[in-house]
Order: structure tokens, then sequence, then C-alpha cells
């Protein structure tokens, strides 16, 4: 089997196709170094508090994944569970939060909410002045949720992998496919050919580059999203905040440096950069919620792509292609779900057949209307 | 002190005093914090993250690695670049700033924001900029020149170098004043470019005391006369305080008149040190040995060269004191290092530059331009002044770069690669070890390259220790990515005037002095600011509700409705435009008529809804949601723009040009009459969604008066110019004075509207409902196509079980169902427990005597009847599903 894509998801599938179902005469082949696209672009927040069914049931396959990945993998990942807290502005805001955390405990993932009092004490640098343009009116939290060390993640999965008789290339184009009676038999690559039973794409925003080199399309639009950091600074802030009206998500890493990431830019793009006014306008936010971030510098900004479906939600599955699969759509939320996307895609791709967790994730839900449309609409009310 | 009698551009008139960890010093206007700590023979300026070591001055640029300070509430600044002020207070880090509460006085300065466009924008006024400035001002060109120093003159401030006959500053002066001359240049000195973004766009930060700019300057042509930055040598113990780049050392004598120690050993692989060594010497410095490790030396000297021989290592615990090298050990108190020069490439980069490793210079350097970026000087690898001047250039000899020096003993321990991480070269040997090949790698395993200097003085280093250690050829290992902004920017400098109430603009209504002034509490609505409920004498929330509900229902009562978005909708082609727009059909809409619409994405789910006029045949207004009016607007250009330019279509927000008042009630009609004389008000003459052009007297005269209602009542929209808006809204509680008229708010707006089950999209709805789940299945053409038609007719968007809206009778009419609270059928079921839907609505109505609420639920037209329930924790609500109008199902009220 080929796995196009080392990032994340390419690695831990290569891992757990090996680990779970035996199959090691696996390559990975990467265009560029492992690692290197959107795994090493995010802001590595993991949570698992989705409102929808079919995305609570991924997120927290990949959170319990996750609380026991370290020892698995036998590399320290500084997995930390601090916490997730999440904004609410406005009423509809609030609205919204109570219904994913009435949710949530209804699927067995853990939800609190808390007020803005509440939410100062969870992270006590907060501003919550009602004074304020936006002023907070609570938060939901989820405990378990929190950050890892993303280069170490899919270094850890690598190195599991090879170590299981995957091998890894780098420096590997795809630059198309062999097929024979509708059916994939290997790929082309910029370092010659090679065949393969089945063939996984695990390339994200690029997908849609390679279903056209197989023959189809893929409903996802390719955006530059950007993040940055600051210099290191003394602990300051304890946990991850979010906040989807004021347009901010911060931690600390635990060097000490406050990652953030932008807005998404709105045009169309491959090139991994973004425009400056999305870094100006998500500073001016992070001041409203932070105002002790006034005099932090910002030392190192850049861009991912990211691959948004219509409705959001990731496509993992089967394609018009025999023994050809598809994993790609993550958008915003790739880095969080990597153990499970790996888990599930290597389950689909090693069966034939998805997974339970990623049956609804099908390409043709957008034929059939069957969405999991986890932001809904921005509309506001009268 | 170390300071020079004669010489440099400070002003020995003018002392400063400053504290550095407590200690009071004494430097001059014209210091940089990191020359008057040399000065005062001040050597260990901060301990190293890692290890604790102690770290001295190395650069005298943004490129220093190690004097990293607290500066007077300033988390983390380099020594040296901090102009010296008068009572600067300072204190040394251990590589991780500390953010202190906020000052208000400086940290809500406002920072502004400048726009500029040129012709040609030239990054650094050194002589290659200052050339290039030149060249381009001559032509009448509009032209900008930004340098991050305090001055124009790039290193030529540094050097002793000549221009001809004359020293160099001479020239530097002759060309500043040229250029004050000629009316379209300006020079920004303090001005650093942070970034190059798409099409010529330059960000760039000017530093103004406490309050800075951030320029943002578009160029038609970007010229990058970026310099140089000097490579240290990598050889064990060279982290010690005294280990310094040669052109540093030079910077000090020569621009500060500060000597950074007395006895020095020059270790270089560059002829350029020859120089710095030759200056220093004149200026008193003495310099023990030239360790060269060219077999052939570099230029005749005076000193003592040991060529073909390598520092092998530097000796010394707090600092250094010595070096060893061909077996013996040079007592020195400096070491003045030089590895050669890596052109400034970051904006080249950022622009989709292309590196090319040059064997004969050793660096990476361009290759052509990028992205409107043109490269000059030693940016582009040109190093002799005679090139960057534009002259002749006067190559010097092939370089011979030393990547990594051996020490005596084996082992990388102490082999500095980037000091402020505190990256050695045994840790590139780890990386390595692990398999790692790419640079990129390397650096993300040993984060050599990530500090506050984002690796000046380290990343090409790593790559040629990489190079070393793995035998591979730098140009097939290449540079690590270059990624704004060059030097780290403050984040209240980027947000600007964004801050507090500017964040985001808030809008107000031409009524909302009045309605401040009732003591409204306000909600925020999109950008609006609206009033929520009117609270009287002693009233909470609920009692002003209620209060306001049943004025509606049983008086009249008013709103002001201003803030709906409304669109002007003009063309030939407009009725067409919106036949396709909203599901349902507007072509055929009479002039003088109003019509309800809904709108979907493609997908078929419901995006946004309002009711629209036609004010002539090529003429519609139409009204949207308030939060969404921009998103509309949006989604409407969007069509026409891309898909539809073929429809003779104009859009334009009037938003904000009509003010408007809901005049709502059984009363609603005399209040009308009284306002607009002139009206004819009665069913068959003004019937329920038509609208009528008349004079209100009390607010300026022409006015719009709409027979719609979001309530059930009888009602009516009265809509003047904005200018008039609060005229008119005291017009209409005088006109409705004898009746009792209430104002109300968007709260009792929501109950009135929620008993008669009308949604508000973005409460009721989330993206995933379409109209027929909705229950306005009769508002979708079967006849027509429109956006997102396609989609509502795939099996799941049509399937029946969809979660449908519909109303909820708690059980026990007292307690409340809270929004947000998911249903299911069987609350003692197990987790994961399966869920049918959830509230989206819940209040109190007076006019039921009960609690409410709405709700999506699965199928929920077919469990009309049936109990669900709300499990909140600690309780669970039984409610009974019922149809979503609750109030005059029948529309008696609607007529009056």
């Amino acid at each position: 089997m080929v796995i196009v894509g080392a990032g994340g998801h390419g690695l831990a599938t290569a891992y757990y196709l090996a680990r779970n179902h035996g199959i090691t005469d696996v390559a990975v082949v990467e265009r560029g170094w492992l690692g290197g696209g959107n795994m090493a672009r995010n802001t590595t927040i993991i949570r698992s508090n989705y409102l929808l069914d079919e995305s609570a049931g991924i997120y927290e396959h990949a959170l319990k994944l996750w609380e026991g990945l370290a020892e698995e993998l036998d590399h320290d990942l500084l997995f930390s569970q601090r916490g997730v807290l999440n904004l609410a502005h406005t009423p509809q805001d609030v609205r919204d939060g109570m219904r994913r955390i009435n949710a949530n405990r209804l699927n067995g993932v853990d939800a609190e909410w808390l007020t803005p009092e509440q939410a100062r004490e969870f992270c006590p640098i907060l501003n919550i002045s009602p004074d304020s343009r936006h002023p907070v009116l609570g938060g939901t939290l989820q405990r378990r949720g929190g950050i890892a060390k993303h280069d170490r993640v899919a270094w850890a999965y690598a190195g599991a992998a090879d170590a299981l008789g995957v091998d890894l290339i780098q420096d590997c184009e795809v630059t198309g496919f062999t097929t024979a009676g509708g059916r994939v038999t290997g790929v082309r690559t910029t370092r010659g050919d090679i065949g393969a039973g089945r063939v996984a794409l695990a390339a994200a925003g690029h997908t849609s580059v390679l279903a056209a080199l197989a023959g189809f399309r893929v409903p996802i639009q390719s955006h530059p999203l950007q993040a940055l950091v600051s210099e290191l600074l003394e602990p300051v802030h304890p946990c991850v905040v979010m906040s989807n009206a004021v347009h901010v998500y911060v931690s600390q890493a635990h060097k000490g440096e406050l990652v953030m990431g932008a807005g998404i830019d709105s045009y169309n793009s491959y090139a991994q950069r973004g425009g400056f006014h999305v870094i100006e306008h998500q500073m001016a936010a992070a001041l409203e919620l932070f105002p002790i971030f006034a005099r932090a510098r910002v030392l190192r900004t850049w861009g991912g792509i990211v691959d948004v479906t219509p409705d959001a939600s990731p496509v993992i599955g089967r394609t018009p292609v025999d023994g050809l699969y598809v994993n790609c759509g993550w958008g915003t939320g790739g880095f969080k779900a990597t153990p499970s996307s790996g888990w599930v895609y290597a389950h689909t791709i090693a069966t034939g057949e998805p997974h339970p967790l990623n049956a609804p994730f099908s390409l043709d839900r957008f034929t059939t209307g069957a969405l999991i449309d986890e932001h809904g609409a921005a509309a506001v009310a009268h | 002190m170390t300071r020079l009698a004669t010489g440099g551009r400070i002003d020995r008139s003018a002392p400063l005093t400053f504290t550095f960890d407590g200690a009071p010093y004494t430097g001059y206007q014209g210091d940089t914090l990191a020359s008057a700590l040399l000065a005062a023979g001040v050597r260990t300026v901060a301990t190293s993250i890692r290890y604790g070591r102690p770290r001295g001055i190395f650069a005298a640029g943004v490129e220093e690695p190690n004097a990293l300070v607290e500066v007077d509430g300033e988390p983390m600044a380099t020594a040296t670049t901090v102009e010296l002020r008068d009572g600067l207070t300072a204190r040394s880090l251990t590589g991780r700033g500390r953010l202190t509460a906020p000052d208000d006085q400086a940290d809500q300065a406002g920072h502004d924001r400048m726009h500029a466009h040129c012709d040609v924008l030239v990054v650094g006024a050194g002589p290659a900029g200052l050339t290039a400035a030149l060249e381009a001002g001559r032509t009448g060109a509009r032209v900008i020149v930004v340098d991050e120093r305090t001055e124009a003159g790039g290193t030529l401030l540094e050097t002793r170098d000549l221009v001809g006959d004359a020293p160099a500053l001479a020239w530097v002066a002759a060309a500043t004043g040229l250029l004050a001359e000629l009316p379209e240049v300006r020079v920004l000195t303090r001005t650093t470019a942070l970034g190059r973004y798409d099409d010529g766009y330059v960000v760039a930060a000017e530093r103004r005391g406490s309050r800075g700019r951030l320029w943002r300057i578009r160029a038609a042509e970007v010229v990058l006369a970026t310099g140089a930055h000097e490579r240290p040598l990598v050889f064990a113990g060279n982290d010690l305080p005294g280990v310094m780049l040669a052109g540093a050392a030079r910077a000090y004598a020569n621009r500060y008149a500060v000597l950074p120690g007395r006895r020095a050993v020059v270790f270089t692989t560059d002829d350029s040190a020859y120089a710095a060594a030759a200056e220093l010497a004149e200026a008193g410095l003495e310099i023990a040995a030239v360790v060269d490790p060219r077999p052939g030396g570099g230029p005749d000297t005076a000193f003592e060269v040991l060529a073909g021989h390598v520092v092998a290592g530097a000796t010394g615990t707090a600092e250094v004191t010595g070096v060893r090298v061909a077996g013996r050990e040079i007592a020195c108190d400096l070491v003045l290092v030089c590895g050669g020069w890596n052109p400034v490439a970051h904006l080249y980069g950022q622009a989709g530059g292309r590196l090319r490793y040059d064997d004969d210079l050793a660096c990476f350097v361009p290759e052509g331009t990028a992205g409107r970026c043109r490269v000059v000087g030693a940016a582009a690898g040109e190093f002799s002044l005679a090139g960057c001047l534009g002259e002749e250039p006067r190559p010097g000899p092939p370089a011979a770069p030393v990547w990594l020096v051996p020490g005596d003993e084996p082992g990388y321990d102490t082999h500095f690669v980037d000091l402020q991480r505190d990256v050695t070269v045994a840790d590139i040997e780890a990386a390595l070890a692990t398999g790692m090949t790419s640079v990129e790698h390397v650096k993300r395993y040993t984060t050599a390259g990530t500090a506050h200097d984002q690796g000046k003085t380290s990343a090409v280093t790593a790559v040629g220790v990489i190079s070393a250690l793995r035998g591979v050829p730098m140009g097939d290992l290449g540079t690590t990515t270059f990624r704004p902004p060059y030097t780290p920017v403050s984040f209240a400098l980027l947000a600007g005037r964004d801050r507090g109430v500017l964040h985001d603009p808030v809008l107000t209504t031409a009524m909302h002095p009045w309605h401040v002034a009732r003591g409204a509490v306000f909600e925020d609505v999109g950008q609006w600011k609206r009033p929520h409920h009117y609270p009287g004498p002693g009233e909470d929330m609920a009692a002003a509700v209620l209060r306001e509900c049943r004025a509606a229902r049983e008086g009249v009562a008013a709103m002001d409705v201003s803030t709906l978005g409304k669109i002007d909708v003009q063309g030939p082609d407009a009725g067409e435009f919106l036949n396709r727009v909203y599901t349902n059909a507007f072509a055929k809409l009479p002039v003088g008529s109003c019509r309800y619409g809904v709108m979907c994405r493609a997908d078929g789910m419901v995006f946004d809804d309002g009711v629209t006029m036609r004010l002539a045949p090529d003429r519609f207004l139409m009204s949207t949601t308030t939060g969404n009016a921009a998103a509309v607007l949006d989604w409407l250009e969007e069509w026409l723009q891309t898909e539809w330019p073929d429809l003779r279509v104009r859009c334009t927000s009037v938003t904000d040009q009509w003010a408007g008042v809901a005049v709502v009630g059984p009363r609603s009609r005399d209040v009308v009459a009284a306002l607009a004389p002139g009206l004819v008000l009665d069913n068959a003459g003004f019937p329920f969604m038509t609208w009528r052009e008349t004079d209100v007297p009390g607010a300026g005269g022409a006015a719009r008066v709409a027979r719609i209602s979001f309530s059930g009542e009888l009602a009516y929209e009265v809509y003047v110019p904005w200018w008039y808006g609060l005229a008119l809204w005291e017009a209409v509680l005088a006109a409705g004075e004898p009746y009792g008229i209430t104002p109300y708010g968007t709260e009792t707006m929501h109950v009135l509207r929620a008993e008669k089950g009308y949604p508000i999209i973005g409460q009721d709805t989330d993206g995933t409902v379409t109209p027929v789940d909705l229950g306005l299945g009769w508002a979708v053409s079967k006849t027509k196509d429109f956006i997102g038609r396609r989609s509502l007719s795939r099996s799941d968007t049509s399937r029946p079980d969809r979660r449908q809206l519909v109303g909820l009778l708690p059980i026990d009419g007292e307690e409340s169902l809270p929004e947000g609270a998911q249903l299911v059928e069987d609350p003692d079921v197990p987790v994961p427990v399966p869920m049918i839907g959830h509230v989206t609505s819940s209040y109190r109505s007076a006019a039921l005597g009960a609690t409410f609420a709405l709700a999506l639920v699965k199928g929920g037209r077919d469990r009309i009847g049936t109990t669900v329930f709300a499990p909140l924790g600690d309780r669970v609500v039984a409610a009974r599903v019922a149809d979503p109008v609750l109030y005059d199902k029948e529309g008696a009220h609607r007529d009056g």
C-alpha cells in the first residue's frame, strides 16, 4: 500500500495499519519533509467537545487515544490537558454553548459551563469587564482538552511506523496514478513508480490536485490560515482560550511562547502565506481579551493551508476509483484528530469498509445531503 | 572605562544615567544600552536559557543573540537596539520575558497606522540603499527609504571606510542632503521593514518613543538594500563573554567610541576582520594575533597572523581569558570572530525569491528579482563598498569557510551554534543521529534559529554545521524559511487604535439618545446596540418584558427597527435576480406590495429572511436580519459578480439611510392615523403586505409606511430618512400617548414572534435547517429555480424525519426549558443518550399565561402531542410537543 503524504494523518495511518491490521508493506511518500505541512503549522489545540454526534464520536475517540499515546509510542509528546475554554460573547454564543455542553454530556464528553467570574478564575489574565466591546458572557470548558507538541507527534508516529517496517520516503512527489480496469495499481512519483494494491491520499489541500490526477473532484476549498508565536515568556497563560466572536485562540507552549491562531484568509490559495491585515486584526482581538499581552511581541508568523469542505467536516473513505482512498477536508481541526483519523483511515484501507466512526464522513454525503455541519450558519438574531 | 576620549557619534555633552540590574551607570546621547554597558565595563549581560552560562554582548545590531533585557516594562528587548535615554531601567533576562499587569498609560498609547504608496521603496539606507534612492529619486519617482537605524549610513556609520579620499560619512551626508532636496523622496529612520507581502506590499514599524507607527506601504518596486550579517565561528567555548563579532567591535569603536576590551585575538576566515582589527588597533585595542585558517592568511597586515590555524578553544569560566591556538595559549579578554557574511535576504525570501549558495562567497545569495523585489549591495552578495556605490566591484578572494572547528578534545558540548537557544553542535549531532536530514527537521529538533533573533547569527551556521557533519554540500541543504516579522513587533503596535470601543465599530440608531435617556438595557446585535427591554421603576427584566408584551397584544407598542438591514436593489433585472435569490417568487410582485422572502445557501439551508418592498418596476428595497446585513450584501454581490454578471442589477446598502419604527397592536391604526393624517388606513385601502408613501408632518415629511407584522398583531412600520429618526420616534410616542403606547425591546419582539411560531434566523436555525424544516414550505417555489433548489431535492435533505421547528409546552407551565437544552425520548438510558433535538428559543408568555419554547425536533411535526424530555444534569424537564404557532393560529389579530 502507498500512503500519499507524511503529515500527521498519513504517519498515524501507516502506524495503525501496521499495529492494528498487521499490514507493514507500506510506503509513505512525501513531497517535502515529513510532518512539514499543516502538522508543522497548527496551533496544537486538542479537544473533543464537538456538537454533533458524528464529530463528537471521532474527536472523542482521538482524545482517548491522545490520553495514552505518549506511553504507547514511548515518546514525550508534551501532551498537557490544561483545559480548553471556549468563550461566549453574545446571547447566541451562550445558547450555542449551552446546546453544545448538553450534547457533550449526553454523548459522554466532559463539558462544563463557566460564568465570567469562573472563567477568570480558570484563566486569571482574561478580561471579563462588562464594559469591553464584546464582553465575556461565560464559556464552555473541556478540562480534558489541551495541547501537545506537534512535531514530536509526527516524529513519534514516524518512528513507531518505521520500527514496524513501514517505509518513509521524503522528497518524493506523486505525479500520477497507474490504473488497470478502473482500479488503482500504483503511483508515479518524481523518484519512480511504485506499485500498490491500494493507495491512500493524506494530502490535505493538495488532495484536490491529486484527485484531479486520478480523474475525480473533491469538494474542498483551500485557504491560507496564519498563526504566530511571541517571544518566550515566563508562565502567564495557564490554559487554552478560544473565542469565535472576537476571533482568538491562544495557549502558551511549554517553552514559553504564546501560540495564537489568526483568522482564515478568504481567498483560495496554496501559498502558505496570508495577508498581514489578518494578523493585525488578530492582535487587536487578543488585546481585548488579554490586555496583559500588549507589550508581548510577535516573533514569527507563518501560514498553513486549510482544506475546507462545504460542511467543514472531513472526508474519509472511498473514492470513485477502486482501491484509492481519501482523507481530507479537516480544515482547521486536523491536528487534534490525528490519532483517530489514522485509526479509522487504516481500518478503511485495510478492510475496504469504513470504520463506524468515519462512515458518516463519506464523500457521497455531498450528493445525499447528509451533511455534518458543525459550524452552522453565521446569522445573528434580529 | 573603555570609552574613547574622542570620536564616535555620541554626544558627550549629554550624559544620561540609567540602571542595569539595579546598578547605576552613565552613558551618552547616541549610545545604545549595549554600547553604554560596554563602556562601563559590563561584560556579562545575561544568563543562558538552558545551561545558565554567562553571556556577553555579541553583536551591535538586531542580530544580537545574547543581550536580552527588560527595559522600562518592555518585556524583552535587545540591548544593542535600545537607544539610551535618561532614567532608563533595564534588567537582564534568562531567555524569557515577563509580562506584567497592563499599564494603561503606556499600553493604551495609541499606535498609528500609516498608509503610503510609492514607485520605489528602498529598504536600507546604507551605501547601496542611498545609491538606489538617489538614482530613483532623480527620475522624479516617488521614493520611500526605510532604515532601522537612527540615522542613514548603514554600516558606514560603523567603519572608517573612505569614499574616494574622503570619509564615507561625508558621502552619506551629501547623499542624504541630496535626497532631502527631492520633494518626492521620504526617508524614514528608526523604521524596520517587517515583512513583504503580495503585490509590493511591505509592512514597516517606525519607533517613535512610546508610540509607534505601523506603515503599510504599497510599492511598484522594492529595492532591498538590507546589507549582510556577520557570521560567527563555531569553536569550543565560543559563547564566553568577550567573544564578539569582529564587525560589532568595529562598530562599538567607531560609532560609539567604546573599546569592548583591551587585548584581542582575531579569529577570521574573511578579510573584513583585518580592516576591523586595524581600526580597533588604531583606537587603542591591542591585537595579540590574527588567527586565519586560510593557508595564506588574508591581506597584508602589521599584526601577527597565524595562517592555516584555528582557535581550538576559548578559555575562561566567567569570561574569556585566552584562546588555544596551535598548541599554545594566547591571553586575551576579547575574541573577535568573523566567519564570513550572510546577505540579509528575509524580505526577498518572503517574496518567493530563491537563494543560491555561492561557493566563492560562501553564502546564500538572492538569485534575480522576486515579486517586485530587486536586491542590491551586500544583500545581493556585493560586499565591496565600491560595488555598493554602483562602481566597478572589487571582488575579494574566494571564500574558504570553516563551519566547524574541532576542539582539542572530542565532543561538541560547548560549540555553540545558537547562543540564545543554547544549541550546540552536540545537539545537531543528536538530531542527525535520529535520522533527520532536512534543515527544517534539525531546526525543529534542536530549536536552533527559533529564538528572539530568529537565527540571524545561527541559521546559516547551523546549515554549515550540518554540511560539515554530513559531508553534504551547502547548496543541497538550503536554508530554512524566512518568516515575518524581520524583528519582533509588539502586539500593541499591530493592534493600533483598534482597542476598546474602537475594536469594533459601535453602531447606534438615530433614536439611541432617547433609549439611553429612558434607561433601556441594551444588547449587542451585530455591531448595533439595540434596546433589549425598558425596565420601569422597580421592574426586573421579566416584569418589563411581560408588560411590554401585554401592551403590544392589548393596546399599542413601538419599537425602533432602524437596525434591520436594508439593501436597495435596482436595475431592469432586479425582479429576476430576487427570483433567483429567494426561494419564493418576486418577479411579479406588484409595485406597492411587500413580500416575505427566504434565502438559502447553495446547500439548501436557510441563510436569511426578511420583507422586501417593490418600489418601482426596476427597484426593490430588501430587508435583512440586523446581524446579517453585510453578509447578505456580500452574498448578493458574489452571485452578481461571479455567476450572473449578465444581470443588470446594482445593490446598495441603505441600512443607515432609513430610520424605522414598528407600531404594533390593536390600537396601532389609531396611532398611525394621528401620525400620518393623509393615509387611508382601512383594510381595503391599505391591506396587509402593502406599503404607501405618505407625509409624516412630525418627522420631516416624506415617509414610507408598510403594513407588515412580526407579532401577529395589526402593525405598521414607518420609515423616514435617518436624519428624522428621533423626530419620528418622538412623534410616534406623542401620537400614541392617548393609547398608552409602550416602547419595547428585542426581548419582547422575540416573545411576540415566538408565540406566532416565526423563526429567528441564526437562533432557531443553525445552517442545517431548510425552509421546509421551519414550516416555510409554502415559501419554496416549485416552479422556478433559486439558489439551493437542487440541494433541497437531495435524498437526505428531502427526508421526512428531519429536525423540524415545533413548539414545546412544559408539562409544568411554571418551569422553563433553557435555550440550548437537548431533547431525548427517554431520559433514563445510559450515555451516549440518543438526542432528537434541542430548544432554540424559550420564553414566558403573557398571552399564554405559561412558559413555552421553540425547538428543532427530529420528525417534530409527527410528534405533536407527544412528550419529550430535556435532561439538564440536576433535573429533567418534560414538555409536550405542539404546533409552533401557539397564539392566534387563525390570524384574527392581523387586521386589527
